[in-house]
């Protein structure tokens, strides 16, 4: 009863039923409460269209997710996403461009039905290392770190218990990857939050998770502990090939 | 909120907003700005609050009355005592009637206004965020619209509805908004798949909220460039339906009514249409150059640098 | 080593509505038959220099410099005429994504075809014939059924090696990439990276690596450049760079997530406004 997450031959498809994609192909993990799962792979692979099927956002869906214990169903209700939240690959595009700090957490925190709406924006944005100074600027008054630290504050919003993380930093400069990452980090100390991390840098999966599941042409052809991954213990040649090519870059 | 008259100006343009009030006014500040640098759109704007200045003060700026009849005195020429503009057919002072007609314009331009691009925006934006065969069915009616030539189509309602200008107002929204609806229709289905709705999606909210919270103020902007591009059209369909007879009635002095009276003098007496076509002209051009402008501050690609 | 291009002092200034913005801040370096990286983070300035080497700066951005000297010669001097004839024939450039820069519409081997004719007056069967050679040169299988495709048809990893084909038809002595690989998944890099290296060894071209990445870099290059904020705060030895002196640069090595040594925490770059107004390093070959 200590998981988190529980996904069990799962199959995602895109289009209709004349030109029907199988993105993911009977994927099956299950992530333990409190822990940090990465999914790797080279873009194709269906690690995002995982987080898409969870989240409700890519519909045609077949097999078995539960979340906590829960199963769940086609729709997806508050109680659901009150549990589960999701960070964006890229801040750029995951701001209303029109809609200030102040307007996108007040929105959210409405939605999920809290009062002292206030008090919760000022502890937010003081959890994700903004000052107050920046609730009130618009998208376009903010560098792509600060963005993110505000799409980090909305998923904190309803206080979920599992953070979902499409490719948080690939679109950041490495000085400011670090200083997501650490908050991060912090974060899921701080609120004891469970973690599931998509990235095609293994280098920022190892440092952040404790077992990655590796993907290739929507199957998981591997789960392994990033202590084996370090170790070069691979079971499955993809996994070592992958590993080869982040580690020596010029072939 | 403590704001002398001298740092208002550092109030709106400062990059730490300390309240909404004070951002929301400083993003308003930021587009007028930009738009105060461009010298066309500023003319435009300035010609319009002009028209509606003169519609406002219509009976005390004109110097005649516009339905007085004076039959010894009818189609002066140009500069005569007492008449700038000269005088119709019916010996009425043109520039008193000029003045009197920028109110019917504005009103016909402020209600289609309203009402086309309104309907546009609700059928467009359900369309694109719906999809499946709520969209097919409400675009096959917005082809249907299409199908028919404007002005045709126009007259048809009128002819149906009678002649007036209200009834012109309708048959004009009626023609107008398909075009709306497609614009709309097109920008919601980029934005339907875009992250951040992706993320209020996250967050619970329901498709009337998306519509109307998050979809409709993307989609405004790029509405009002098109609507004040869109108004040169509208006053010459006004003025189209009114030459024809099927807009406003005589003797309202309605500049396309007033054309179509002065046709019959065009060769001898060519001022008396060519004084009402030369302000549909200004004033279309003033909309034009207003929506040029107004498209470069409004541009939502633009204003995120 | 003999200079191909030598760069003294450039500025690259945006006129605001707040004054002017210097986005490269007199920038000097010379390039000779080697691998040179410009690394930096985004607004650094390293894309604004690649792109006024070719001086394709959009208006209003003005390009100064005391020369931009390709051979002696100033192309700082030479009207856009001449200049066209520059870009392409004798300086390349290689864009971020190849989908923005390959013709849609077009089959990739007619877009081959016309950019060779573009700049020699070879016929169409022989353009064909130096066309497929390309392809092959850049490890494309079956260049005849590539020649045939449309561009909408190939993965990202081919559609960057059909640019980078394209650029090097008229053998060109310089090739400036930005960011060729970025948009390339891991594995896919590699090869793309030593289709580069390959070509730039057998033509004894003079390479202009911008990236990002460091570790890339310094993997690839043989001298690398750092900018932070429009200047070069560093020049180094690309194999010598996880020994760089400045602390800058040290600041970016150290806030990477290493695979094989892992840490707690992450070191946080913490920016000295010093580094901004210190003057450009200057550069010898």
């Amino acid at each position: 009863m200590t998981a988190a997450l529980e996904i069990n031959d799962l199959s995602v498809y895109f289009g209709d039923h004349h030109d029907l994609f199988q993105a993911v192909k009977s994927a099956s993990f299950t992530v333990e409460k409190g822990a940090s799962f990465g999914l790797v792979g080279e873009s194709g692979s269906g690690k995002s269209t995982i987080l898409k099927a969870l989240t409700g956002l890519a519909p045609q869906w077949e097999g078995h997710m539960s979340v906590a214990g829960r199963e769940l169903d086609r729709k997806r209700d508050r109680t659901f996403y009150k549990t589960v939240q999701m960070v964006f690959q890229d801040p750029y595009a995951s701001l209303h461009p029109r809609q200030s700090v102040d307007q996108v957490l007040t929105e959210t925190l409405q939605l999920h039905g809290f009062s002292d709406i206030n008090s919760r924006i000022e502890r937010l944005l003081q959890d994700v290392g903004l000052g107050p100074a920046f609730r009130f600027r618009y998208p376009h008054q903010l560098s792509g770190g600060q963005r993110q630290r505000v799409a980090i504050a909305r998923a904190l919003a309803s206080e979920p218990q599992i953070l979902l993380l499409d490719e948080p930093t690939s679109a950041l400069d490495v000085s400011v990857q670090a200083e997501i990452l650490n908050l991060l980090s912090d974060l899921r100390a701080e609120h004891g939050l469970t973690y599931v991390m998509v990235s095609h840098d293994l280098a920022v999966v190892a440092h952040m998770c404790d077992q990655a599941a590796v993907m290739r042409n929507g199957e998981i052809v591997e789960i392994i502990s990033i202590e084996d991954m370090r170790a070069g213990r691979t079971k499955h040649g993809y996994t070592s090939q992958l590993l080869q090519a982040s580690v020596n870059r010029v072939a | 909120m403590s704001s002398q008259p001298t740092s208002l100006h550092a109030w709106l343009t400062s990059e730490t907003p300390a309240s909404r009030r004070q951002a929301r006014w400083a993003a308003f500040y930021k587009g007028w700005l930009s738009l105060k640098s461009n010298h066309m759109a500023m003319a435009g704007l300035a010609i319009i609050l002009a028209l509606v200045l003169i519609a406002a003060f219509a009976p005390w700026i004109a110097p005649h009355d516009p339905f007085v009849q004076d039959l010894g005195n009818r189609l002066q020429p140009l500069g005569t005592e007492g008449h700038l503009l000269g005088t119709d057919s019916l010996g009425r002072d043109i520039l008193s009637r000029l003045i009197h007609g920028a109110r019917i314009t504005l009103y016909i331009v402020a209600l289609v206004a309203l009402i086309a691009p309104v309907a546009g925006l609700l059928v467009g934006t359900i369309s694109g965020y719906a999809g499946g065969v709520t969209d097919m069915v409400l675009m096959r009616i917005t082809d249907i619209f299409l199908a028919f030539p404007r002005l045709v189509l126009a007259l048809a309602f009128v002819a149906a509805l009678g002649a007036g200008i209200e009834n012109a107002v309708l048959a004009i929204s009626l023609t107008a908004w398909p075009p709306y609806a497609r614009m709309a229709r097109a920008e919601t289905l980029t934005i339907r798949s875009s992250d951040y709705i992706s993320a209020i999606r996250l967050q619970g909210a329901g498709p009337l909220r998306i519509i109307i919270k998050h979809i409709w103020p993307l989609c405004i902007s790029s509405l009002i460039v098109r609507v004040t591009l869109d108004m040169a059209g509208i006053i010459l369909a006004a003025a189209g339906l009114g030459f024809l007879g099927l807009g406003a009635q005589p003797p309202s002095p309605e500049w396309g009514a007033m054309i179509s009276e002065g046709r019959r003098f065009i060769l001898d007496y060519w001022w008396v249409a060519t004084m009402p076509g030369l302000a549909i002209f200004a004033v279309s051009l003033a909309f034009n150059l207003l929506g040029d402008g107004l498209r470069d501050v409004l541009d939502p690609k633009d204003s995120t640098s | 080593m003999s200079t191909l291009l030598d760069v003294k002092n450039l500025w690259v200034k945006f006129p605001t509505r707040n004054g002017i913005f210097d986005a490269v801040r007199g920038v000097s370096f010379s390039l000779g038959k080697e691998r040179l990286g410009i690394v930096g983070e985004s607004g650094s300035g390293k894309s604004m220099t690649g792109r006024a080497i070719l001086q394709l700066i959009r208006k209003p951005g003005m390009i100064e410099a005391d020369h931009i000297s390709l051979h002696g010669q100033n192309l700082l001097d030479l009207p856009e005429r001449q200049m066209r004839a520059v870009r392409g024939k004798q300086i390349s450039m290689v864009m971020q994504d190849p989908k923005f820069s390959l013709n849609p519409v077009m089959t990739i081997g007619d877009q081959i075809i016309e950019a060779y004719r573009l700049h020699s007056r070879a016929s169409k069967a022989e353009a064909r014939a130096k066309a497929l050679e390309m392809l092959e040169a850049v490890s494309i299988r079956e260049p005849e059924r590539v020649m045939k495709a449309y561009p909408h048809e190939m993965s990202g990893g081919m559609g960057q090696r059909i640019m980078i084909a394209m650029m090097l038809i008229p053998n060109p002595e310089i090739l400036i990439a930005d960011e060729p690989t970025s948009a390339l998944d891991v594995s896919v890099q590699g090869q793309v990276l030593s289709i580069m290296d390959k070509l730039v060894k057998d033509r004894g071209m003079g390479l202009i690596f911008i990236s990002h990445d460091l570790n890339l870099v310094s993997q690839f290059c043989d001298r690398v450049l750092i900018m932070y904020a429009g200047r070069v705060v560093e020049v180094c030895d690309a194999d010598k760079l996880h020994q760089a002196q400045h602390p800058y640069t040290q600041g970016l090595l150290g806030s990477l997530p290493q695979f094989d040594a892992p840490r707690k925490r992450l070191e946080v770059l913490n920016r000295d406004p010093a580094w901004r107004d210190a003057p450009s390093v200057e550069t010898g070959t």
